[in-house]
């Protein structure tokens, strides 16, 4: 069973990296869990992302699942600790400093820089979790489908998920 | 001279309690995007902030690395309670989330032998991945009309999805080349 001290360790530098919000450290995540660490297989990661995704709140969760899958209650602890601390103690500390550079170019410049590279790390987090779940053709094309159905219609993501599991429970994809 | 005493637009401060049950909501009901919900509560259900003040100080949240709302949840209860408000803004909006997860996540582990289950979780898993794949073009659509920020976007994804560099390095590259080309074009 993994330390979960270091699952803490892992998601404390992982929160201080969310530059643009939860996703963008998506693949990073993967890549310490899968490759760096071997605590599970991509697949596996994929599985408890989608998980995460069916659960309400932020869209940092599947942080507390990759910790109770790796060590049990308290890796879910350590890891959701490690997540929300780092970032949250920055928060406190820069909160009051706010009024005095929040107009200053150089806060703007960081900001629009920063858009781009968000960008691309969102794109590597899609890429990654779908090349993960999508194992066959089948599976490939509820990607697909459930990506233009959220681009182009209303339809609330749970039935999306739900859909998707159906499908795949009923042995259709 | 009669003094008329306008309606005020903002309600008293919330005490730490009110801090934790108005997250908590936020938490519960928040599927996918948690923070139009956020603003929902805190300016027009509770009247804690101004449209401006909430625009303001998620513009902090979205500054700094983390999540946006769970950043937005303690600097929220900071500004009313202290300390003490913050951690009420985080484990209000955490604790019912982190339940719900770890009620899944103990599903999953029970039944993931059964192939039913299994080929059900895939189903989900390749659904959640077309979820993502819809997120991430909706943030990259505004990039493509600016060539030189698209390809900024590309060296990214290229470096982290497909040369596999760890994201601190990909960072420390592409992080001042996007400021330095933001920096030039604000001048």
């Amino acid at each position: 069973m993994t330390d979960p001290l270091a699952l803490f360790l892992l998601y404390a530098q992982l929160s201080l990296l969310a530059f643009g919000g939860g996703p963008t450290v998506l693949p990073e995540m993967q890549r310490q869990i899968v490759d760096v660490h071997h605590w599970m297989s991509a697949a596996d990661f994929a599985a408890l992302f989608a998980l995460a995704q069916a659960a309400p709140g932020p869209n940092m969760m599947v942080s507390t699942l990759v910790g109770l899958h790796v060590a049990g209650l308290w890796g879910a602890l350590a890891a959701t600790l490690g997540m929300i601390g780092p970032s949250s103690l920055l928060t406190i500390g820069v909160v009051r400093l706010w009024d005095r550079f929040r107009d200053a170019p150089w806060r703007r410049a960081i900001q629009a820089g920063l858009v781009p590279v968000t960008v691309g790390l969102f794109l590597a987090a899609a890429s990654m979790i779908a090349l993960a779940a999508d194992r066959s053709i089948a599976l490939g094309l509820v990607t697909l489908a459930v990506a233009g159905l959220s681009l182009g219609t209303a339809i609330h993501p749970l039935w999306l998920l739900g859909a998707g599991a159906l499908l795949g429970g009923a042995g259709l994809v | 001279m009669i003094d008329i005493v306008p309606t005020p637009s903002v309600a008293a401060p919330p005490s730490v309690a009110a801090i934790f049950g108005g997250f908590f909501s936020v938490g519960i009901i928040g599927f996918g995007g948690v923070l139009p919900l956020a603003r929902r509560m805190i300016v027009e259900e509770r009247r804690w902030m101004s449209g401006a003040e909430f625009t303001d100080m998620l513009a902090l949240c979205q500054f700094l690395p983390g999540g946006n709302v769970i950043n937005l949840s303690a600097a929220v209860g900071l500004r009313f309670r202290g300390w003490r408000g913050a951690l009420a803004g985080l484990a209000g909006l955490m604790c019912a989330p982190c339940a719900v997860v770890i009620a899944l996540g103990l599903f999953y582990a029970r039944f993931e032998g059964e192939p039913a289950v299994r080929h059900g979780f895939a189903g989900l898993a390749a659904a959640a991945g077309g979820l993502i794949v819809a997120m991430a073009l909706k943030v990259a659509l505004p990039l493509r009309r600016d060539l030189p920020a698209a390809g900024l976007a590309a060296l990214t994804l290229v470096a982290i999805a497909v040369l596999r560099v760890p994201m601190l390095a990909t960072m420390a590259v592409m992080a001042p080349l996007g400021i330095a080309m933001a920096w030039r074009r604000g001048r």
